[in-house]
């Protein structure tokens, strides 16, 4: 915390909004620094991980892919796992459900290594949803789901009236009851991944792996999908460990993250703090592009050059009006913007140029001019809708200026 | 508003509601189905029982038969042709037939691939390997050989070729890769075969060519014992298995999360298969199609891959449709015989045909 707060203050446009922002989060953090350090001391006292890696070096035949992984994880905490794609964040998971074996270090599981359990112990403490393609013969969705049940079941393998009730449950919870006598076949791959969660989620975990458990869904069921995960981890107390490609997801539904690159864990922590700075840019190597940490959001390069086009807009409008330049390449320069304008943060990474003033604020003499400058030389300018109000009155100044200069046209 | 509101939750209920029946008409249908399939089975069963004792170079009435049979009188010709040759005959057909369904069942649930089975696996053709070698070099010394030095070398032949698969599946994990190599073993056993019966000496080898051609004939009450045994054992073990085979049909992954132990289990469903298969090879020479054909028309037929009603239905499955190739190997041109996989195979292969083509349009729907 200390650190964020040295990066605030080291800012020389510090400004009122975002110091409420990071208060908050300053107490938010306050508060899981004080749980964190209540589990630890918990930790020290009986160790209460419900998973814990110690030491973990996972990889295949022998050849560590990643090495040295330390993570304890609680009871009920949802942890996820990005990074580029062949980091190894599945390799972890395999290792995790005991389909690789360990190179070196140890897993406990539940107070026990978890080389101790037998196949069929584990099988009705822990749950997996994998990217493996499955292609069961003759089976309804039904089926697929009821052979999460199997742990349950007596030698011949049948469903008592319970049984049947949490299958029929678990179905409803992914919204697949409709498609639950339909070949399993012949279902897409989204509706695959649903019937898949429900397989896993009516084996009646203690802990849940999941494997890009949303890479066929659509928007829908990536909320919907994320959504129950949160119900499960928070209400029935499950741990959940998953991969997921979408950072802005992962930011909003984990508790921890764990950023895997190159052979090690790249960062770990809680999102507020992964999602800071430029380590998403570094986790993914993004030298084609940026995210903004803050937004959770994507955006292409921007254009560089010498700005063609001048955007005067305020709250939002000019937003659609980058992204156009953007697309047709031609460099921009976007004003006058307060520093907690949404069309200052999207400005940032697409203008060339960007006349920014502080929140509130009347607009100063350099603003000023440097916009002036802009309409002269520019050989278009887009106004976008501007909001004027008592802060922003020399605003009309510009636009006037704009418009008369015959090069204005509105967006 | 609270109005629309009880008015959604009926219609919800009402969907619940629903989707509750359809599945228990979905499992009702099921259960109707299943036990249509074992009841047209267990009828063709018998049918093709009283028409093969019925049948054969010496006419008897069924009345006689009946009394035979059941009654064990009857003139000592009628007793020797039902008790000596017929009966044990017909009986081994249908336990040779049912264990050679079942090995193919197994090793496609092994090979996650229909078309796995013990003759295109090279399990026949190392069995034929090993009975061409001791014959040669026994016959060559002693003189004779026994059937069961025959039986035995065939056995031990098919686990040979068993072994090796296992062998090259500890490092080989793609199961098509797999059973490719598992082809290749029988390209290679028939190849060495080839090669022994090229330098030995035709009267060494009589005895192979009759064996290799595969065939019923010639049964004692002793076979039966012997292979019904083996087999009834295999049979019972391979039904306790069936749900962690259920499993093993959702792939390696799924059904270790659902508490198999994948390695040991493996291991298992391929020595059980072998066994089914090396003992029906070892009494009846090689025999092809059965282990594919027959549990892929079960399957069809009951509408699921469900092992604990499919292990039952494919056993009687493959008894029914060996006794019926034996009995037409028998009576189509008689009093010449038919090898039984020039039958097997007449009815057998379509079925893979029809099979491949089957699977294509259902990937396209």
């Amino acid at each position: 915390m200390n650190s964020a707060k040295q990066e605030t203050e080291g800012e020389d446009r510090v400004n009122s909004a975002k110091l409420d922002a990071e208060e908050e989060e300053s107490v938010n953090s306050a508060k899981l620094d004080a749980e964190e350090e209540e589990s630890m001391n918990d930790a020290l006292n009986e160790n209460t991980w419900h998973l814990h890696l110690d030491g973990l070096s996972v990889g295949y035949n022998g050849h560590p892919v990643i090495r040295d992984i330390h993570l304890g994880i609680h009871r009920g905490e949802i942890v996820t796992l990005i990074g580029p794609n062949g980091a190894g964040k599945s390799t972890i998971l395999k290792s995790i459900t005991r389909q690789l074996s360990l190179i070196s270090g140890t897993v406990i599981f539940d107070q026990k290594t978890l080389s101790s359990y037998s196949y069929k112990d584990l099988s009705s403490k822990m749950a997996v949803v994998l990217t493996d393609r499955l292609h069961p013969e003759l089976m309804t969705c039904h089926d697929v789901v009821a052979t999460g049940r199997y742990p349950y079941t007596g030698r011949l393998g049948r469903l008592t009236k319970e049984d049947e009730q949490k299958v029929e449950d678990a179905m409803k919870a992914v919204q697949a009851q409709e498609i639950g006598s339909r070949d399993f076949n012949a279902i897409s791959d989204g509706q695959k991944q649903r019937v898949l969660l429900a397989r896993a989620i009516c084996q009646d975990p203690d802990i849940i792996i999941l494997d890009e458990p949303t890479s066929f869904l659509d928007i829908k069921h990536k909320l919907k999908l994320l959504s129950i995960l949160r119900t499960m981890a928070k209400q029935k107390n499950i741990t959940v460990v998953m991969s997921l490609h979408e950072i802005d997801l992962a930011m909003k539904i984990s508790d921890r993250i764990l950023c895997v690159h190159g052979d090690k864990i790249f960062k770990s922590g809680p999102p507020e703090d992964i999602f800071k700075g430029d380590t998403i840019q570094r986790l993914y190597d993004i030298d084609n592009g940026s995210f903004d940490p803050l937004f959770g959001s994507v955006e292409l390069p921007g254009i560089k050059g010498r700005p063609e086009v001048l955007v005067l807009s305020s709250s939002g409008t000019g937003i659609p009006v980058y992204r156009k330049l953007q697309r047709q390449k031609r460099p921009f320069v976007a004003g006058i913007l307060y520093t907690n304008d949404v069309d200052y943060r999207i400005a940032r990474q697409l203008a060339s140029e960007v006349i920014e003033e502080k929140p509130f604020h009347e607009i100063s003499d350099r603003a000023m001019q440097q916009a002036l400058d802009a309409v002269q030389t520019c050989t278009q300018i887009i106004d976008a809708g501007v909001e004027i109000g008592p802060c922003n009155q020399r605003m009309q100044e510009i636009l006037k200026a704009a418009h008369e200069s015959g090069k204005c046209v509105l967006a | 508003m609270p109005e629309q509101e009880t008015r959604e939750n009926n219609t919800i209920q009402q969907t619940v509601k629903n989707t509750e029946t359809s599945y228990h008409a979905e499992i009702l249908k099921r259960r109707m189905r299943y036990t249509l399939v074992f009841v047209i089975l267990a009828v063709a069963f018998l049918l093709v029982t009283v028409i093969n004792i019925n049948t054969g170079n010496v006419d008897i009435s069924v009345g006689r038969i009946l009394r035979a049979v059941f009654l064990r009188k009857g003139t000592t010709d009628d007793m020797n042709i039902i008790w000596k040759i017929r009966l044990p005959r017909i009986l081994m057909a249908a336990i040779l037939g049912g264990a050679l369904s079942l090995s193919g069942f197994l090793l496609q649930t092994f090979f996650e691939n229909p078309i796995a089975g013990p003759f295109v696996l090279g399990i026949s053709s190392g069995a034929k390997m090993i009975v061409a070698v001791v014959m040669i070099l026994v016959v060559a010394r002693v003189g004779a050989i026994s059937s069961w030095a025959m039986i035995l070398a065939a056995f031990a032949g098919s686990l040979l070729s068993t072994g090796f698969i296992l062998l090259v599946s500890r490092t080989v994990r793609n199961m098509s890769a797999l059973l490719v190599a598992g082809i290749m073993i029988g390209y290679i056993c028939t190849a060495v075969t080839n090669l022994l019966v090229t330098f030995a000496a035709d009267s060494d080898i009589a005895n192979l060519h009759n064996w290799s051609q595969g065939s019923f004939s010639g049964m004692t009450w002793d076979n039966v014992y012997v292979g019904g045994g083996i087999i009834a054992v295999a049979v019972v073990l391979v039904f306790l298995m069936a749900k962690p085979i259920g499993a093993f049909q959702l792939g390696e992954a799924y059904a270790q999360s659902m508490g198999v132990n994948v390695k040991q289990f493996r291991i298992a469903l391929i020595l059980l298969s072998s066994i089914l298969s090396a003992t029906v090879t070892a009494f009846a020479g090689p025999i092809s199609f059965v282990g594919i054909a027959v549990p892929f028309l079960i399957k069809r037929a009951l509408h699921t891959a469900s092992p604990v009603v499919v292990i039952p239905a494919a056993f009687l499955g493959g008894a029914v449709f060996c006794m019926a190739c034996d009995l037409i190997a028998r009576v189509a041109f008689a009093p010449t015989e038919l090898e039984i996989s020039t039958v097997t195979a007449i009815f057998g292969a379509p079925v893979v045909i029809f099979m491949l083509i089957w699977r294509q349009k259902g990937k396209r729907a």
